[in-house]
């Protein structure tokens, strides 16, 4: 066999469940070439021979044309001596060994479903849970690996023989896609009352009916259970949720409805339509009911990414809000008993079915050019690193919008948003998924990183543990090492890590840090002036207190806050903190725009959304001895307040007043310690505002900033810091 | 050394050092009195210091604090108090006629609940050595049903009962301390607990356990006990009394009540069943007005202490590892 050569192939990432072995074989059957494929613990095998040049073809091929769902990290190729195949076939897949294939995320029906399910003809016309190797639930149905049917929630639905010999053809869509199933074999959806007892019609049509007619309906998505109404009744389902203020994301039928509702740039076209579908951010066009995100200039808008959400959405003719089916600041319900306890006394009517919820997985949610909730659809695919996690490593992340990281090798599994870590279904979610990610990607920790906060529940359970070796990352070094990593640079920078709250290595609450920081270490070189917090967690929910405080300190006292700035002098409950998003608050509460918060934040994004965007004006504040004087900044304000300015004049200000301060400290620290880079991160950098107006200057300057992209600059990206800085760790 | 607040560094404290060092099976069931045998009778004995400040509060001082304590601890372990100790540590320059205040009311004290002060030392340290007075007090009483009560025998199904409203004695204190300048309508809820315990006790046979609701609060005391029996204690947050003046004064102050000092509040754990009967013989007496039922123990999850808001969310009531700081952003 003259000029014939033989090549083995192995393929590793997200190559399992997602066609590639079809692929594969199409590619090669189109080139002439014989061999073999087939799936194993490590990913996919290929082995090919034939001419030279088709076997070149193959292996430019094989990473440039890979199906949309397949995510190759590495391709390895060795030269073997020909066998003389005549055919090419897909193998077996062989079980055993270490696990290092990794699994999708769940993904958007995909064009080819959506066309069947809207054929009358089509045996799955109209049918909920059409899916295929492109499309349709992955993570949120794994219980176990290998990626195979049996080990997913759809093991108990037996496939009928249509179904089944599609899914043994590999020509055929659905060839091994494991959730596969029709109107035959597959799940059913069921609509039932609040007590309990099924409803007559057709699910689809009564739900839609009930939304028109006011109602509030539990519906079972794809990570857990929504509450859905329409637009109009946002304000009762706030009541019933009791959640104040906090905006609600509306699920519209297309990108066309989406316009009419936000200003949607070629960007947000883009992330709207992914095979992601998260809740994107987008500047609203001020035309849908007030309820929905008061006193928001932005609205979260997202498509229908499941077969049953467009069915819906088509239904109803109209947008919904679709949020989180939870309680107040509890986890998503997911176990269909679990769902219908805790939403009695919300939901009037409850849309379900009987494929099981595996992963409790909450909607994503991005902005452009950055996500702010990485959750369904990103996870489990890891943050690829470009440097080696030498031994794996375990990071429990912070207590508000919790996720936890698995890393090893090159590669770093953030979890899903699990939450607040306060309530006990939500600790509960974080212990089960670390056993979950430990077990799916075959990964037992050998360092484990927790925040030094004494009292996060992350922080407990991570040094409950034995076995492995614990160590304690500074919250704002794991933001700043989160940073780095989300931009694959492993320092040294200035880091600016502007956030709530954070417990410090003085045993004091930090929030508004400069560092030099590298994966290895770091050092506090500036930071806020500490002012005392009157009341701890109250001065947090209540923002007034930290005006009082603020006002003390610049010696312009209120005299209807002498009580609380006694209790600031008593130290009583009192702690100090160097906080940017105090004073934040500090100045929404002087401005009259927030005493008292309903949600994380609230007051600083009121006040980011009152500012004068075109305002130029500025605050200046003093910066000695690496000493930034916040309380210079609420001297402006007043004086500008006693001058009779508006609020959206002195926001303006005020926020240029912080950009000017961290621009004027990172040049003195590039001067004195010749670093040229700035990482930008925690909390306070969703502030657009600010975040624009600091990167700017800062860029203006010369200086390098490095901002996220990857994972959420608020706390769900501490994971990630904590275990590049364990990793790094000797 | 930052082991103040009872919290979980006190806790850890106590584990690492003299738990370590004196382990005995008395000792090791760590409640608020040891039982011990002599000829055959089973008696309780105790022993607590006492350092507020300041000394002086609305509804009593260190005086009565330090008589009533260490009659509670008795109490609530099951006995009935009967000789006390004391002992003095005062500062150089302490005015006598504070010292004299402070005795006529641990004599009153000791004469309502029935026990005399048998014995006692006094040591005075250099100015600046102490702050004001320290009071050591011991006590011993007779075990009512030997071997009987104990929060290891705390089980899934049991009904958890407060005497009281809670916070009262934490926040008058800090009120007292003058710094705040706040008017409140509040005294200390120091008291002698054992004439109720007696009530209880007698009207109840289900009790499995009680303690006194001093350092860290009741949410200290839920957490000692769901550790100890390996059950879960799940608590409905707006069942827990709380005076409006406490609830008022613990907003302002940014404190949970929960974590807050009681004097002469208990806590108690009986089964299920009895839960009513309970709550009958506490508010029958005069210290048990305002008793309340305030939550259930469950078997899961063990060793945790659940917190049911009146949202409806479940909160982790944890143990605090020292003074509260913020968690949230
Ligand atoms: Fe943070
Ligand atoms: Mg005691
Ligand atoms: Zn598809
Ligand atoms: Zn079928």
């Amino acid at each position: 066999m003259d000029g014939r050569i033989r090549r083995d192939v192995r393929v590793e990432g997200v190559v399992q469940g997602v066609g590639f072995r079809p692929f594969v074989h199409s590619l090669a059957t189109r080139l002439g070439l014989t061999g073999r494929v087939g799936n194993d613990v490590n990913g996919v095998f290929v082995e090919i021979e034939g001419p030279a040049a088709s076997v070149t073809s193959f292996l430019t091929a094989l990473e440039r044309d890979a199906p949309p769902l397949a995510s190759i990290s590495q391709v390895t190729v060795t030269a073997g001596e020909p066998r003389g195949a005549d055919e090419f076939a897909i193998v077996a897949s062989s079980g055993g060994g270490p696990r290092r294939t990794l699994v999708s995320a769940d993904t958007a029906t995909c064009a080819d479903c959506l066309r069947e399910m809207g054929t009358p003809t089509d045996r799955r016309f109209m049918y909920p849970f059409i899916n295929c190797t492109n499309c349709g639930p992955r993570f949120t149905i794994v219980r176990d690996v290998p990626y195979d049917r049996p080990f997913t929630t759809m093991s108990g639905f037996e496939m009928c023989s249509l179904c089944s010999a599609e899914y043994h053809d590999p020509t055929d869509r659905r060839f091994h896609a494991q959730p596969t199933c029709c109107p035959t074999c597959g799940p059913q959806l069921r609509l039932l009352s609040a007590a309990g007892s099924p409803l007559a019609g057709d699910p689809i049509g009564e739900t839609a009916a009930l939304l028109h007619a006011g109602r509030i309906v539990a519906i079972k998505g794809l990570g857990g259970y929504h509450l859905a109404s329409i637009p109009s009744e946002a304000s009762v389902l706030r009541q019933r949720k009791h959640r104040e203020d906090k905006p609600f994301a509306l699920m519209v039928s297309d990108v066309d409805v989406a316009d009419r509702l936000c200003v949607v740039d070629s960007t947000g076209r883009e992330l709207l339509t992914s095979r992601v579908r998260p809740i994107v951010l987008l500047p609203s066009r001020g035309v849908v009911a007030p309820g929905v995100a008061p006193g928001n200039r932005q609205l979260g808008l997202m498509l229908p990414y499941t077969p049953l959400h467009h069915l819906l959405l088509d239904a109803v003719g109209g947008p919904i809000v679709l949020t989180s089916g939870n309680v107040s600041d509890e986890p998503i319900a997911f176990v269909d008993t679990e769902a219908f306890t805790r939403l009695h006394g919300i939901a009037d009517a409850f849309l379900t079915h009987d494929r099981a919820i595996h992963m409790r997985t909450d909607d994503s949610v991005v902005r452009p050019g950055t996500v702010l909730r990485r959750s369904r659809g990103y996870v489990p695919e890891p943050i690829a690193l470009s440097w080696n996690i030498p031994r794996p490593v375990l990071a429990c992340g912070a207590e508000l919008k919790n996720t936890f990281c698995l890393a090893r090798d090159r590669h770093a599994f953030v979890s899903h948003h699990i939450g607040d870590l306060e309530n006990y279904e939500t600790l509960r979610s974080f212990v089960d998924g670390i056993e979950h990610f430990s077990r799916l990607f075959d990964i037992t920790p050998e360092v484990v990183a927790h925040d030094l906060h004494p009292e996060y529940l992350s922080t407990k359970h991570a040094i409950e543990l034995s076995d492995v070796d614990i160590v304690g990352v500074q919250h704002h070094h794991a933001h700043i090492a989160s940073c780095l990593a989300d931009n694959n640079d492993p320092g040294p920078v200035i880091g600016v890590a502007f956030d709530g709250t954070g417990y410090g290595t003085d045993g004091t609450i930090w929030g508004g840090e400069f560092l030099l920081a590298d994966l290895t270490g770091f050092t506090r070189v500036a930071h806020l002036a500490p002012v005392p917090m009157p009341g701890g967690t109250a001065a947090i929910r209540q923002p007034w207190r930290m005006a009082a405080a603020y006002l003390d300190a610049a010696g312009e006292p209120r005299p209807e806050w002498a009580t609380i700035v006694a209790l600031a002098h008593s130290g009583l409950n009192s702690p100090k903190t160097s906080s940017a998003g105090r004073l934040f608050d500090a100045v929404a509460a002087l401005l009259g725009i927030r005493d008292t918060v309903n949600y994380e934040g609230q007051a600083a994004i009121e006040l980011e959304q009152r500012a004068d965007p075109g305002e130029r004006g500025s605050y200046p504040a003093s910066i000695e001895d690496g000493v930034v004087y916040g309380v210079d900044l609420i001297r402006g304000v007043t004086s500008d307040l006693r001058k009779g300015l508006s609020p959206a004049t002195i926001a303006g200000r005020f926020h240029n007043g912080v950009a000017d301060m961290i621009v004027r400290t990172c040049l003195r620290l590039s001067e004195e310690h010749g670093l040229t880079k700035v990482a930008l991160s925690g909390g306070v950098f969703q502030n657009l505002l600010l975040l624009n107006r600091t990167t700017d200057q800062l860029t203006a300057h010369g200086l390098e900033v490095l901002t996220h992209h990857r994972v959420p600059t608020n706390d769900g990206g501490i994971s990630l810091g904590q275990a590049v800085i364990a990793a790094a760790q000797r | 050394l930052a082991h103040g607040s009872g919290g979980k560094a006190t806790q850890t404290l106590i584990e690492a050092v003299f738990l370590d060092a004196f382990s005995n099976p008395m000792l090791d069931r760590l409640e608020d009195a040891a039982e011990l045998s002599v000829n055959e009778t089973r008696l309780a004995l105790t022993t607590d210091s006492f350092v507020v400040s300041p000394l002086f509060f609305p509804g009593g001082n260190i005086g009565d604090l330090a008589v009533n304590g260490t009659v509670n601890d008795l109490a609530v372990s099951g006995a009935k108090p009967l000789y006390l100790t004391a002992g003095f540590i005062l500062e150089e320059g302490f005015p006598v006629a504070d010292l004299i205040r402070i005795v006529a009311s641990m004599k009153a004290a000791a004469d309502a609940a029935g026990v005399s002060i048998v014995t006692g030392d006094t040591k005075v340290v250099q100015r600046g050595k102490a702050d004001g007075c320290y009071i050591n007090t011991a006590g011993v009483g007779v075990v009512r049903c030997p071997g009987r009560l104990g929060a290891a025998t705390v089980q899934p199904g049991d009904a958890v009962l407060v005497s009281g409203s809670i916070g009262d004695h934490g926040v008058t204190v800090m009120l007292a301390r003058g710094e705040l300048d706040i008017e409140a309508d509040l005294v200390s809820d120091t008291a002698p607990v054992h004439d109720l315990v007696a009530t209880l006790l007698a009207a109840t046979p289900g009790v499995r356990a009680m303690r006194d609701a001093t350092r860290g609060g009741v949410a200290t005391i839920l957490n000692e006990v769901a550790k100890a029996a390996d059950v879960a204690v799940v608590v409905d947050e707006d069942k827990v009394p709380v005076g409006t003046e406490v609830r008022g004064a613990s907003e302002l102050l940014g404190i949970d009540p929960l974590y807050v000092a009681c004097e002469g509040r208990i806590v108690v754990f009986v089964a299920g069943a009895e839960a009513e009967t309970a709550l009958d013989a506490l508010r029958s007496h005069p210290l048990g007005r305002e008793a309340a039922l305030i939550g259930r123990v469950k078997a899961d999850p063990p060793g945790l202490v659940l917190l049911n808001t009146t949202f409806g969310g479940t909160r982790i009531c944890d143990l605090l590892v020292g003074d509260p700081l913020p968690r949230i952003c």
